[in-house]
């Protein structure tokens, strides 16, 4: 079972992205589990969610609390206590940020892959919203979820021009990540 | 055919199937996604029902009183303090007898103020005459929704759908819906014998005084323990048409000739479940997953639980001067037993605090090392938290 903790601010779409990232990987025959843990709601206040994926149906409801991915949406929560918390030994970070991944790498002492998506988010869809730029870079580095899974699962939630803009950030996105790196802990823990 | 859902919408979309002919609800918090979905589906016309937004959850259940007591298919949800501020109504529908289903989806009461899952809010109003059903899964919640009007309007009960809030609620995960041809031919359109109707006027609600009263409270105490043949024949009927059954009143996994047993409700279940399976070298166990918490199953408990030495009761919920509430029932059950279990009663998960799955080990070490029952305890109380006096 592979298990994936998403960290952002309320209002940045934490839970669409764990939505979004269950429903690609249903798409591609795994079972999967998402589901958000509120804090006050309200903007801006931290908020996690949790992402389970298997090939068998997942049973237990508990928070995720050993994630093989952490993905952070905003690195002002890299400095928050608790974030990293857990962290599989062989686990990574995705973390949107504009400053590199061996500096991150090093501050965190953790395998960081980082992007600028908010930037990138907001030349291609006019709004900074990173979410979907950092579910298809993940998608990349894990080899997971293909474009196709990501496509149908952004139709069920996007429509016309919201869902036109998403998808050029998803191909955009591709190949600014080292693409697979994370593939080979991905798929250890999918048998 | 499986989709990925959000338990609120999966539930929504399972009311539509039903065809109700009136849903009305308050739309503010304490409130899921489940009427806000069902209203994109009476605007997006894919359901034809009059969808009524009221100002109070005092009021959603009246409104959905008053359109079932005249005859149509009625549903409503809530949760938290807003099934408290349905109360009153709650116990009207219920002794009216007039048929309804409402989804509660299960929320911690306040003070102090959270809005996260425990079920104190469904044990507030356990004694208000409905049918109270417990869903492990999503999957249940949409089954058990469908069943439910079935076995509201058979019986004239109204029946309470108790899901999980936000750990069923709010969770994405696949769940099959069954299609239309299939709600309805296990839930054929309704016809409610007793409907107010102009043309052949009734009463409904009069003044009952002691001269028939307790014969009242009689016959809705004997309706609700008849609803369990109804509980069963409907999840029966429902596995013959759809394929799949919520184990009737209650389910057990593991072995049958476990000695130690652990009772629970709800999504907690399923924790369990994986527990059992992960943490497999540890003593035999079984699993009773309570679904029917009203009617209490007494004879269906009392046969799984023959044989068993040491009973682990979980509770998402306290009677705060007493102790557990489903574990007081079990208890009072097992004086009836000839070699009645150690009960050893736990409320787990107040206020949305994680069940982690590590719970299941620790529980059955617990008990093995027990030297007398555990007459009731908060698991996982961080007793050094609070000021000394409080301990």
């Amino acid at each position: 079972m592979i298990e994936i903790r998403i960290h952002g601010r309320g209002g940045q779409g934490n839970v669409v992205a764990a939505y979004l990232l269950a429903s690609a990987a249903f798409e591609v025959g795994r079972y999967c589990q998402a589901f958000p843990n509120f804090g006050a709601e309200r903007r801006g206040a931290p908020v996690m969610a949790f992402v389970r994926l298997d090939v068998r149906p997942i049973l237990r409801r508990s928070q995720v609390r050993t994630p093989a991915f952490l993905i952070i949406q905003d690195p002002g929560l890299l400095n928050v206590a608790g974030v990293l918390d857990g962290l599989q030994e062989r686990g990574g970070v995705l973390v949107n940020s504009s400053r590199s991944s061996e500096e991150l790498s090093h501050q965190t002492g953790k395998t960081v892959v980082s992007f600028a998506a908010t930037h990138l988010a907001m030349q291609i869809t006019g709004k900074p919203l990173a979410n979907v730029a950092l579910l298809s870079a993940f998608a990349s580095l894990t080899g997971l979820l293909p474009r196709e899974a990501l496509v149908k699962a952004l139709s069920s939630r996007f429509k016309e021009d919201v869902l036109a803009k998403n998808l050029k950030l998803v191909d955009m996105i591709a190949d600014r990540v080292p693409s697979k790196s994370w593939k080979e802990i991905a798929d250890a823990l999918s048998t | 055919m499986l989709s990925a859902l959000e338990g609120s919408q999966a539930v929504a979309r399972a009311v539509g199937l039903c065809r109700p002919g009136v849903v009305a609800a308050y739309p503010i918090t304490p409130q899921t996604h489940i009427v806000e979905n069902i209203s994109k589906l009476v605007a997006d016309g894919q359901l034809q029902c009059e969808l009524v937004s009221v100002e109070s959850e005092f009021s959603a259940a009246s409104v959905a009183l008053g359109a079932a007591a005249a005859g149509t298919r009625a549903y409503t949800a809530s949760s938290s303090q807003g099934i408290l501020l349905m109360g009153e109504v709650l116990y009207n529908i219920s002794g009216l007898r007039v048929p309804m289903v409402l989804t509660c989806a299960n929320r911690a009461l306040g003070a102090p103020l959270n809005i996260w899952n425990d079920q104190q809010d469904s044990m507030a109003v356990r004694d208000a005459g409905w049918i109270q059903l417990y869903c492990a899964d999503n999957q249940e919640a949409v089954d058990t929704t469908i069943q439910a009007f079935r076995i509201a309007e058979h019986t004239e009960v109204p029946v309470m759908v108790c899901v999980d809030g936000f750990v069923l609620t709010h969770t994405l995960e696949p769940i099959d819906l069954p299609t239309q041809e299939q709600v309805d031919r296990f839930l054929p359109p309704y016809r409610f014998e007793r409907a107010l109707d102009s043309r052949h006027p009734l009463s409904l609600g009069t003044c009952v005084d002691p001269l028939f009263f307790t014969e009242s409270r009689h016959s809705q105490h004997k309706a609700l323990l008849r609803s369990m043949q109804e509980i069963v024949a409907a999840d029966s009927d429902y596995a013959g048409i759809i394929g799949r059954s919520c184990g009737g009143v209650l389910s057990v996994f593991g072995s049958a000739e476990a000695e130690i047993a652990i009772l629970a409700m709800g999504s907690v279940c399923s924790t369990l479940q994986e527990g059992m399976q992960i943490f497999s070298q540890e003593r035999v166990v079984k699993l009773i997953k309570l679904r029917a918490y009203r009617p209490f199953p007494v004879s269906a408990l009392r046969e799984v639980l023959q044989g068993v030495r040491e009973l682990v009761v979980l509770e998402r919920a306290l009677a705060p001067g007493s102790g557990g509430i489903v574990g007081m029932e079990v208890r009072s059950l097992a004086t009836t037993m000839n070699s009645p279990p150690r009960i050893h009663n736990y409320a787990v998960g107040l206020g949305g605090r994680d069940v982690p799955i590590e719970i299941y080990p620790r529980l059955i070490e617990a008990v093995t090392c027990a030297t007398e029952p555990v007459w009731f305890e908060i698991f996982d109380v961080e007793v050094e938290r609070l000021p000394i006096e409080d301990r």
